[in-house]
Formats: structure tokens, C-alpha cells, sequence
């Protein structure tokens, strides 16, 4: 069963190809519908492939970047990227970015931060799970109230609509953002992005899975333009960061190469089922998500906290990311193949 | 029409302005580099090539991986654009809806 392994020539280890071929498809299919790169499942998946932890970042974020350029070629013509906004937001994104790792380092030279940024990206997950079912709660609220009155409500009204006070902010200049259907300062993505940044920094992650949310309640997009606009800055932020990382010798591109194969379908099947879910669906799913990727940061907690059953947490940790991609991106095929048959046998009976 | 553009351009000369604090503060100290030497004694064509180009130039080596991965990237991608337009799924047009 050689020809199942395929050489690193950089890390110099034998990896199952067809592993690689298959994480590339779930994380493809997952980033191409949420919008987020997904490192914190594409890391553990690696490790269990036996990549050197030293290469697996660097290989998850090359892989990453060529995954979001697929994505977002494709949601581009779907319409669902605003690339002026997405340009905007990078300027707030680097500098956050930046200031949030530098932060990290001062801080670790105070102290091991390692277990407050832990705590700290827990108690983000949760607000963000929060607010995710707070506002589709509160959307069903609104739609059965909207019922009883007899009134039609609006496709693209939302339930919390914090954006809508934040517009109000007219600090010069104003910007049209054509495709996200906002007027507003420039200064509001700007902000946020920097503020996303910033926590990104500070947690060690990409930030989609901040960015996405933020993009939604505090931008104002509708939930398919957030998830284009965010796979563009993912797609920007990846090239960088893989550039940073092959500089500093921590890229294997053949590993990168091979993921990229199922990425690529992974990545066109999870843009193209956001064409049969509508936003809401898209909400409820990334919460779902956000929970699953809190609880494997409580199992990587526990881990630290009892060494005696670190390895019983740690292996729980991975089996649940890995559980959690399969059953999601099996979940997002299969509503990509009924969209996929409706719409054919819809167009056949024209 | 000049106005706007004036008001246009002190924004953006204020928004730089305001920014760049935070271009200072990212140009603190760096982590120290470890240096990984790839073994290419065992590699043959193709690889060998690609290993010797990590231990001679990381510069080199880092500037392919950023050309050949959205080379790449664009080449899976318009191949599985090709698979599924002839499965017959319209790739041009959504509706932007939220329920």
C-alpha cells in the first residue's frame, strides 16, 4: 500500500495522500459556505496525518489561501463579494492584526498568556454563539408577529439590527458600498476591522470567525454578501501569511498542493449550496459550528488542567473538530445536491 | 464636484493619519527564527529540485509558493467551474435572501 503515501521533500515524512485530499474537501466545503479558512480544523486533521506541527500551520495556510481564491471567484459571480469594502476592511485588518501580535508578545514577556487567550477565545465563541441565536430568535419573533398582522415581512429584514444605529455615524468620508447595499462612513468597516483584527492577533487565529459575525451585525451585510467579502479578506490575509510562513521555511506546497485538489471541489460545493440556503440557514449553521469549536477549546482546557487525562481530552478534542466537519460538510453536500435537482428539474420542466 | 473630492482626500489623509500609530507599533521585535534544513539525499527530479530550492533560498523558494498557489488555485477552480456548469447548475445568478 505504498502508493497511498507520497513523499514531503521539506518536512521529510510519508503522509496518507488521500487523507489530505479528503480534509481538503471538508474544510473546502465549510470555508466556501461560512466564509472563514478554518485553521482550527485543518490543524488537528493534519496532526492526525502525522505532519510535523511545525509545518502544519504554515501548509494549512497556503492551502487556505488558493481554497478562498476558488471561493471567491465564485461567490464574485454570484455577486456576494464587495471588494471596495473588503479592500477598506484589510487596511483595519493588517494594522489590527499587527498590534494584537505585538500585544501578545509584550504580554509573554510579563507572563504565560497562553491560558488567558485561551479563556478569552472561549468567552468570544460564546458571546458570538450567543448573539447569533439571540438574533435568530428574535427574527422568528419578529416574523410570527409580522403574520399575525397580516403584513409581508421584508427577505433581507434581520432580527438584531445594530448596524442600523451605526450607520447613523456620519463621519466624512461616506462610501456606497454597492454590492453590500451600505452607506456609510468609512470609518465603521475600518474600525471593526481593525477591532477583529486586533482579537485575531491576540488569539493566534486567521479571523474569519470573528469577521464573518462582525461583518453581519456591525457592517450591516446581507449574510451571503458577509461570507463572499470575508472569503476575499481571507483570500488576501492567506497569500500574506503564507508568504510569512515559506519565508520562514514552515510551508510544505506539495502537502498544500494535494489538499488543494479536494479544497477546490470542496470550496465550488459550499459557495454553491449559499445559492439554496437562504441567510438564516447560513446564521444557524455557523453558530453550530462556533459551539463545536468552543467545546473542543473547553477539551484542550480540561487537557492543561488534568495532565493525568490529557491525552483522553486531547484526542476528544480532535475526534469532536473532526466529527463536527464531516457531519457539516456532509450536511451542506447533500443540501447542495437537492438545491443542484431542484433547479435542473425546475429548468427542464420551463 | 472638487469639494467632494477635497472632502474625499482630507478623510483619507485623517484616516492615515489616525492609522499610523499602529503601522509604529507593528514594527516591534521579532521571534527568533529556527532553521530547518530539508534532506534531499534521498529525492529524485522534481523534488529533489524543490527541496534543494528551500535550502539554498528560502526567498526564492517562498516567491514560487505565492505564484503557484493561486496558479493553482484558479486552474482547480475553473476546472470544477467547467464540471459543474455541465451538470447543468447556472453559476451566474443568486437570490439574496435571508429567510
Amino acid at each position: 500500500m505504498d502508493w497511498l503515501y507520497v513523499h514531503m521533500p521539506i518536512a521529510g515524512v510519508d503522509i496518507f495522500w488521500p487523507g489530505l485530499i479528503i480534509l481538503g474537501i471538508g474544510v473546502g466545503i465549510i470555508g466556501g459556505f461560512f466564509g472563514m479558512g478554518g485553521a482550527w480544523m485543518v490543524t488537528p486533521g493534519l496532526n492526525i496525518l502525522g505532519f510535523p506541527m511545525a509545518f502544519a500551520i504554515g501548509t494549512d495556510i497556503a492551502h487556505m489561501a488558493g481554497k478562498s481564491l476558488i471561493a471567491t471567484m465564485r461567490h464574485g459571480k454570484f455577486g456576494n463579494v464587495d471588494y471596495r469594502l473588503g479592500l477598506i476592511m484589510l487596511i483595519g485588518t493588517v494594522v489590527g492584526f499587527e498590534v494584537g501580535a505585538q500585544m501578545v508578545m509584550w504580554l509573554e514577556r510579563l507572563g504565560n498568556v497562553d491560558l488567558v487567550v485561551r479563556y478569552l477565545y472561549l468567552i468570544l465563541l460564546a458571546a458570538i454563539a450567543l448573539l447569533v441565536f439571540t438574533d435568530v430568535a428574535k427574527k422568528r419573533r419578529k416574523e410570527q408577529e409580522a403574520k399575525k398582522a397580516g403584513v409581508e415581512d421584508d427577505k433581507l429584514a434581520t432580527g438584531i439590527e445594530w448596524h442600523k444605529t451605526l450607520h447613523k455615524i456620519k463621519i466624512p468620508p461616506m462610501i456606497n458600498f454597492k454590492e453590500a447595499g451600505i452607506y456609510c462612513s468609512a470609518w465603521l468597516p475600518i474600525f471593526i476591522s481593525f477591532l477583529t483584527g486586533w482579537l485575531a492577533g491576540i488569539l493566534g487565529i486567521g479571523g474569519g470567525l470573528i469577521r464573518m459575525p462582525a461583518l453581519i451585525y456591525l457592517v450591516g451585510c446581507p449574510t451571503h454578501v458577509a461570507v463572499g467579502t470575508d472569503l476575499f479578506e481571507v483570500m488576501i490575509s492567506g497569500l500574506y501569511g503564507a508568504a510569512t510562513y515559506t519565508f520562514k521555511g514552515r510551508t510544505e506546497l506539495v502537502a498544500a498542493i494535494i489538499m488543494l485538489v479536494g479544497a477546490s471541489i470542496g470550496a465550488q460545493v459550499g459557495t454553491v449550496a449559499t445559492k439554496y440556503i437562504k441567510g438564516y440557514g447560513i446564521r444557524i449553521a455557523f453558530g453550530c459550528a462556533v459551539i463545536g469549536c468552543a467545546l473542543s477549546i473547553i477539551l484542550k482546557l480540561l487537557a492543561k488542567g488534568m495532565p493525568k487525562y490529557q491525552a483522553i481530552f486531547d484526542n476528544t478534542s480532535t475526534a469532536l473538530i473532526l466529527g463536527l466537519v464531516s457531519a457539516m460538510s456532509l450536511y451542506i453536500f447533500f443540501q447542495m445536491i437537492k438545491g443542484a435537482k431542484k433547479e435542473i428539474a425546475d429548468r427542464k420542466a420551463k | 464636484m472638487l469639494i467632494n473630492k477635497l472632502k474625499l482626500l482630507c478623510g483619507l489623509i485623517g484616516m492615515i493619519a489616525a492609522l499610523w500609530p499602529g503601522f509604529l507599533l507593528a514594527a516591534g521585535e521579532k521571534a527568533a527564527a529556527i532553521v530547518i534544513v530539508a534532506d534531499t539525499r534521498g529525492l529524485t527530479g522534481l523534488m529533489k529540485w524543490w527541496g534543494s530550492l528551500y535550502n539554498e533560498s528560502h526567498a526564492w523558494f517562498s516567491a514560487l509558493t505565492v505564484v503557484l498557489i493561486p496558479i493553482i488555485g484558479v486552474l482547480f477552480g475553473v476546472v470544477a467551474d467547467l464540471i459543474m456548469s455541465h451538470m447543468g447548475i447556472d453559476l451566474k445568478s443568486r437570490e439574496l435572501a435571508e429567510h
